[in-house]
């Protein structure tokens, strides 16, 4: 793709948004006095804001860029990750699980595992936690700052260090509050920056409508946009019917997936594990002022999050009926190409024998390194040798005729096409405002877990409030520039991002286990837990050891990437990797489930009924809702959000 | 602390909707897209909704973080 170009109103668009976050972080500075207040902002924002910084911590510019791959690659079977994933998790979390984190005073979910079990469980969750958060901020950046190099021609380094630099500058001032107040700014600026695009792309698709004709029509034959292998077919609702391709198993659906994978290992397993233990987003509920606002704020965010896949995965629907659709100029970009790479191909075009297209497509795909479509080359040639192209037009065709797809690419290349210069300020804004505010929010999260979990509990307990308050400041410092070492680290790797969601999976997927376990189930002992877990991450590790996908086994049956697992032997391909990180999740969790429970059972409880009131269900006076409307219930406005899902659900059944 | 996240929500969404909307005026055609001046109409909303933001962080309320 051509670097984008930004006129000054979009630069100016940008400036003034660095300029309000850094004028917040300052002015929030001055009212910044205990760690209580840097680390945890003292308990004290209002429902709605950290209602949206609940969901805009999670809206990281990877998941933004990624949802809209997806969406292009699965089409609206991707909003399972919402409709089917994150809201029960989060009206879960709302309805059972606040009331202990917040309840127990807990500074932490790290902190709350230690009061309900022990130091061997803190010990272990703060570690896997501290050094996944630090990775995933990395990770991101990297992968943000690199497509700002490749997109915008920006200076890898440059980005990532000034990136950074603002981050550290207003999260060193005003601490958490200024994460979790950038946050909803961010939340307003994605659905702003976004919205248009959905809307413009949808108007030059014909409408609703026609998008979903266009995607029908792939679905049938999704080889022709080689989308899949040749001979793939599909009902015409696999890209626009969220359940009822999984109904004819992994080779009737995009995603690769069965309908238990489905369910349990992403909506129960995943969805759950992330959304009730990630420290990242449940920090901002407990945040909260009382009770009854850290209850409500999962639920707030409920709402926009039910309706975000339209704002983020309907982008990739349409960026694949535009390309099924000649005559409107666009295509999924292809993956990056060096100019240098594309001289060489026009080269060949030009030096090419238009009798023999198929020797010039050879070169011609050699010369990129990317499979290209014959006849398109064939075409290139014969219009060459009648005189009729010039360079720049050689280079555009060979551009489309390319045949891979960077699905990364998606939202990026929409932008292009549809935000003037203006709009585009605001688009692109938006997206390094997730950029930023994922690393803010990496890096609070990680602050809080070193400084309160690992330090006072580990290396410096029993110091007054202000040596921690420093502490909290330097480990800002620290966790920034940890994050920018994993950064180049990343940057070294090309699987980076597949090493850092087998962590997830391995280190996340237990650990709900564990929390279900410990929060329903008084007989649960902190040996069972530790070991639980230990055993959930061993055992999701050896599973990935011994499974691998279809795909990533050669013609002789040998494992090609060790990073898709099999590297110990294959027992078992799954036809997908989605469906691979599905089921191990899901053998993750019963693993560690069974596991927890079985030495429970055989070790002896260390904590009596009295020390565990306020961490587990049964020992806890139920909280009083009396003298709230019916209608204000946690539980009433759960049941509504869960009904507001299933509607979706149904609509695009 | 005690600062309403209105007010800079308000205030930047009200500078970039002005902005936006003045140059959609000024540039005409160039911030036509599919049909729409994109940079007027959208302006327009953000205008509106910095507005919007703004009043309600002018009759206060219970928006700030406690002391």
């Amino acid at each position: 793709m051509q670097p984008l170009h930004l006129a000054w109103i979009d630069e100016t668009i940008l400036l003034t948004y660095v300029a309000f976050i850094l004028g917040i972080g300052w002015a929030l500075g001055r009212g910044v006095k205990t760690s209580s207040d840097f680390l945890t902002s003292g308990r004290s924002i209002p429902t709605w804001v950290t209602g949206l910084a609940f969901i805009s911590a999670n809206l990281g510019a990877l998941e933004l860029v990624g949802m809209a791959a997806s969406g292009a690659k699965y089409g609206i079977a991707t909003a399972h990750f919402y409709w089917l994933g994150a809201i029960p998790a989060m009206v879960f979390l709302a309805v059972f699980m606040m009331p202990f984190y917040y309840g127990s005073k807990a500074r932490s979910v790290p902190e709350y595992l230690k009061m309900r079990f022990d130091e061997r469980v803190r010990a272990l969750n703060s570690v896997a936690f501290a050094v996944m958060t630090i990775f995933a901020s990395g990770i991101s950046m990297n992968a943000v700052a690199k497509l700002l190099n490749q997109l915008l021609g920006w200076d890898y380094n440059v980005a990532l260090w000034v990136g950074s630099g603002v981050v550290l500058v207003y999260v060193l001032k005003g601490g958490l509050t200024s994460a979790i107040y950038t946050e909803v700014l961010q939340f307003f600026m994605i659905v702003f920056g976004f919205a248009p695009v959905v809307y413009l792309g949808l108007k030059d698709a014909g409408g609703w409508q026609a998008m979903t004709h266009a995607l029908q029509s792939v679905a049938v034959h999704p080889a022709a946009l080689h989308l899949k292998p040749l001979g793939t077919v599909f009902a015409p609702n696999a890209w626009t019917s969220a359940w009822r391709p999984l109904f004819g198993g992994p080779g009737a659906n995009p995603m690769g997936v069965d309908l238990y994978a489905m369910v349990f290992g992403l909506g129960f397993v995943l969805s759950f594990g992330y959304w009730c233990t990630d420290f990242l987003v449940v920090q901002r509920a407990m945040a909260a002022r009382n009770m009854g606002a850290a209850r409500n704020t999962p639920l707030v965010a409920a709402v926009p999050k039910m309706l975000f896949p339209f704002l983020v995965i309907v982008p990739g629907m349409i960026a694949v009926a535009l390309t099924s659709m000649p005559g409107k100029g666009y295509r999924i970009p292809p993956p990056i190409i060096a100019q240098t790479s594309y001289d060489k191909a026009v080269e060949a075009v030009k030096n090419g024998n238009p009798a023999d297209p198929a020797t010039v497509a050879a070169t011609v795909g050699s010369a990129l390194g990317q499979k290209v479509d014959a006849a398109k080359i064939a075409a290139l040639v014969a219009d060459n040798a009648a005189g009729k192209v010039d360079d720049g037009t050689i280079r555009q065709r060979l551009y489309d005729s390319v045949t891979a797809y960077d699905y990364d690419g998606v939202i990026l290349s929409l932008m292009k096409k549809y935000c003037p210069a203006g709009l585009l300020g605001l688009a692109l804004t938006a997206l390094l405002a997730s950029f930023m505010s994922g690393m803010a929010g990496n890096v609070t999260a990680f602050n809080t877990v070193f400084t309160y979990d690992l330090y006072q509990a580990y290396f410096a307990p029993g110091k007054n409030d202000r040596h921690y308050f420093v502490t909290g400041k330097v480990v800002t410092v620290a966790g920034i520039v940890l994050s920018i070492g994993a950064s180049y680290f990343a940057s070294m790797y090309n699987n980076a991002m597949d090493v850092i969601q087998l962590v997830f999976a391995f280190v996340n997927a237990p650990l709900f286990a564990t929390f279900l376990l410990g929060m329903f189930w008084k007989r649960a002992t902190g040996t069972g837990a530790f070991l639980g877990l230990l055993g959930g991450i061993a055992g999701s590790a050896l599973f990935h050891a011994f499974t691998t996908v279809g795909s990533n086994l050669d013609a002789a049956g040998l494992v090609i990437n060790g990073m898709k697992g099999g590297y110990l032997g294959v027992l078992y391909a799954f036809p997908s990797e989605m469906a691979q990180n599905f089921w191990l999740a899901s053998f993750a969790f019963s693993a560690c489930f069974t596991l927890t429970l079985l030495v429970s059972l055989a070790t002896k409880r260390t904590k009596s009924d009295a020390q565990l009131t306020g961490l587990v269900y049964s020992l806890t006076p139920k909280i009083k809702t009396e003298n709230q409307a019916w209608y204000a219930r946690p539980g009433v406005v759960g049941a509504g959000l869960l009904l507001g899902c299933l509607i979706l659900n149904v609509i695009f059944w | 602390m005690g600062l309403d996240i209105r007010w800079p929500i308000g205030l930047l969404f009200t500078l970039i909707g002005a902005l936006l909307a003045v140059f959609g005026v000024c540039d005409g055609a160039g911030s036509v897209s599919v049909g729409v001046n994109i940079n007027l109409v959208w302006g327009v909303v953000l205008l509106v909704f910095g507005g919007l933001m703004l009043l309600g962080a002018f009759h206060g309320g219970k928006n700030t973080p406690a002391a």
